[in-house]
């Protein structure tokens, strides 16, 4: 097992630069997640650590060693592909030991390390069976197995989940998590499902137009966002962005959306914020869990405002609520017995205990 | 007048009319088996002669009695041919000829499209459609010059290779090379590029890849693929008539057009008797290989 580190990596295909010089740091046992919109360097980054795609510039170590010019298979590497990448003329056995057969390991413990990993994925039965004869879960098991028998420095997933129907893939996504929990190998984990980020990250990298835009726990990235476009990546439904003025009144900083609506900010977030008052054009950055219905009694920071309900989401466990400030559409979530009503008034409040200041011109959270 | 008749033209509401899915379905069967039997007759007609004439006696052959029936059948010309050493040796050497020449066009082929549709190099793409054009340009422009050529390089040389069996081994690959080629580029492309990744990465060299996987993958394009050589090589007429002349060096084809036609003596029992056997082969390699041959042809054609 060991670390990753990239160091100014770049790649560029004749004129589109897809990685513009990239670092991060991956310590041993670490499961890090790769997170962003197609086309924005995930995948290219993990076939670069891989060695399936050349480093255009800067330096990739695996285990301290430098491996620009190492190829894929002295990188002690294993890589989980999406739509699996089995062998189909080999039995899920033979699959399981070929890189193990290649590198001519004593039969013995070849048999010993596909019974291990069988048994850490609980395909013991299907060791005899074809690619063919088996549901998309348990090929990207048999996947992983292939994966797991090498012992390898670090586990490469390149969004393994995405061809599975959506409650397997919750359920891989679990065993995924156990498998990492057993095994503590260094994984580097690419997919467009932030759920999938947040769900098994230990740390998750957004990426955007061949850009880290952030690098964190998942908590860190869905509270304190550093950037519009993590604020609105992470979490579902996305954040609200309205736009916004800040002024002063009666001692107090507001947060003004209309003319008729202003919101105070709490006294926590004054410093913060107070700098600001002159500068023109801002976001406020507002979850949806952050706006719900009045209640009896409202937390500190709770702000109560009336909207006009157009459409309701109802979702069993909570009911989604949109409604408009200044043209800006806005989502809140509900208690499904609050009344919410499509087409009528209703009493919401803003928790802006946990709202975010975002400058609209460079996109970064305040 | 004319009012009248538009009241009454407007129609009754009556059902719309729709159309049978049941009905179109057996319509369509009907005229897919007509044309079926049509082709089928067309192509099997002129082996269905062949089997008749190849059971009758040359008297019979030239009376004029109904050429599409037997009335005196018998196995004279079968057991005169087969009982013939000259027969025997066009037999053997059509039959080396092609198998070697499978060998040589698969070991040719088979890495050359792994390579070419695999490793991403300068003018690997221009290379694959040239290797394909070679194969549009017909034997009939090319067997003047070849000829040409071998009588330089035995001036050259010393080396005859004119008049010899092998020298069709060294022929024939120009025919069967670039469409082997292609067919395999086709059903190599057919392959995820995962595959060869996930090889490259559990340590496979490029050889292991095509030996270990793409090969086993690709077994029906490679089957399809050698069927085509092998009947490229066995039923050539052109080249061998070309550069072979000696009645030893001679394979079936020519064989038995140029021993069984004596002046303008058309021993035409024999003909058909020796071309009968001389399709056997073929037919009964096909008979094996059919579902392998047609899987690996469309691979190719779709995705190629």
């Amino acid at each position: 097992m060991a670390e990753v580190n990239l160091l100014k990596v770049v790649k560029r295909y004749e004129e589109v630069e897809a990685v513009r010089g990239i670092d991060l740091d991956i310590a041993d046992h670490e499961f890090v997640v790769l997170v962003g919109p197609s086309g924005c360097g995930k995948s290219t980054t993990l076939r670069m650590i891989a060695g399936l795609e050349d480093i255009s510039d800067g330096e990739i170590r695996i285990g301290g060693d430098v491996v620009n010019d190492v190829p894929p298979k002295d990188r002690d590497i294993a890589m989980v592909f999406q739509n699996y990448a089995l062998y189909p003329h080999m039995t899920v056995a033979e699959n399981m030991s070929f890189g193990l057969r290649l590198k001519r390991y004593p039969k013995p413990e070849i048999k010993a390390r596909v019974e291990e990993a069988a048994r850490i994925l609980d395909i013991t039965e299907l060791l005899d069976r074809k690619p063919k004869q088996l549901s998309g879960g348990q090929r990207q098991r048999v996947a992983m197995g292939r994966a797991i028998v090498r012992h390898p420095k670090v586990f490469l997933f390149d969004e393994p989940l995405s061809n599975l129907d959506a409650k397997l893939r919750v359920q891989m996504r679990t065993e995924i998590k156990k498998v990492h929990q057993k095994v503590r190998t260094t994984t580097v984990y690419v997919t467009h499902d932030q759920v999938e980020a947040m769900t098994l990250a230990d740390r998750v990298v957004v990426m955007n137009q061949g850009r880290i835009e952030q690098v964190g726990s998942p908590n860190e990235l869905y509270h304190k966002p550093a950037t519009r476009f993590v604020a609105s990546f992470i979490g579902s439904p996305a954040m609200n962005f309205i736009p916004c003025e800040l002024e002063e009144s009666d001692g107090r900083l507001r947060v003004r959306l209309t003319s008729e609506l202003s919101l105070p900010v709490p006294d926590s977030r004054r410093a913060r914020y107070q700098s600001l008052k002159s500068n023109g054009r801002l976001l406020l950055g507002l979850r949806p869990e952050h706006i719900t219905e009045m209640r009896p009694h409202l937390g500190p920071d709770m702000v109560p405002f009336e909207a006009h309900i157009e459409v309701t989401e109802p979702m069993g466990m909570e009911t989604l609520v949109y409604f408009a400030i200044n043209g800006t559409q806005v989502c809140g979530r509900v208690n499904p017995n609050a009344g919410a009503r499509e087409n009528s008034s209703m009493q919401l409040a803003a928790d802006l205990g946990q709202m975010h200041l975002i400058d609209d011109e460079t996109g970064r959270v305040i | 007048m004319a009012s009248t008749v538009d009241t009454t033209a407007v129609p009754a509401r009556t059902r719309p009319k729709y159309g049978s899915m049941k009905r179109d379905r057996a319509w369509a069967l009907r005229w897919s088996y007509f044309f079926l039997i049509l082709f089928a007759i067309f192509f099997l007609l002129p082996p269905i002669y062949m089997l008749i004439t190849s059971l009758k006696t040359s008297a019979e052959i030239s009376a004029a009695t109904n050429p599409w029936w037997v009335y005196e059948p018998t196995l004279a010309n079968y057991k005169e041919l087969l009982t013939q050493n000259i027969y025997l040796t066009f037999f053997r050497n059509s039959a080396i000829v092609s198998v070697i020449v499978v060998a040589i066009t698969m070991l040719i082929s088979v890495p050359a499209a792994f390579a070419l549709s695999r490793m991403r190099f300068w003018g690997s793409a221009t290379l694959a459609t040239g290797v394909f054009l070679t194969y549009l340009i017909p034997e009939t422009l090319l067997f003047i010059p070849l000829f040409k050529m071998f009588a330089t390089f035995r001036d050259w040389t010393g080396i005859e290779l004119i008049n010899n069996w092998w020298v069709l081994l060294i022929i024939y690959p120009t025919l069967t090379v670039p469409f082997c080629t292609w067919i395999m580029i086709g059903y190599f492309a057919s392959i995820p590029k995962e595959l060869d990744e996930a090889a490259i990465i559990d340590g496979a060299s490029w050889l292991q890849t095509l030996l270990l996987v793409f090969i086993p993958v690709a077994l029906p394009g490679l089957i399809a693929a050698t069927i085509f050589a092998f009947t490229v090589s066995w039923a050539q007429f052109l080249y061998p008539l070309a550069f072979t002349t000696s009645v030893d060096q001679l394979v079936l084809p020519v064989g038995i057009i140029t021993t069984l036609i004596k002046g303008d003596v058309f021993n035409w029992g024999q003909i058909m008797t020796g071309a009968l056997l001389g399709a056997a082969p073929p037919l009964i390699i096909y008979a094996f290989l059919m579902d392998y041959y047609i899987a690996g042809l469309t691979a190719g054609a779709t995705k190629g």
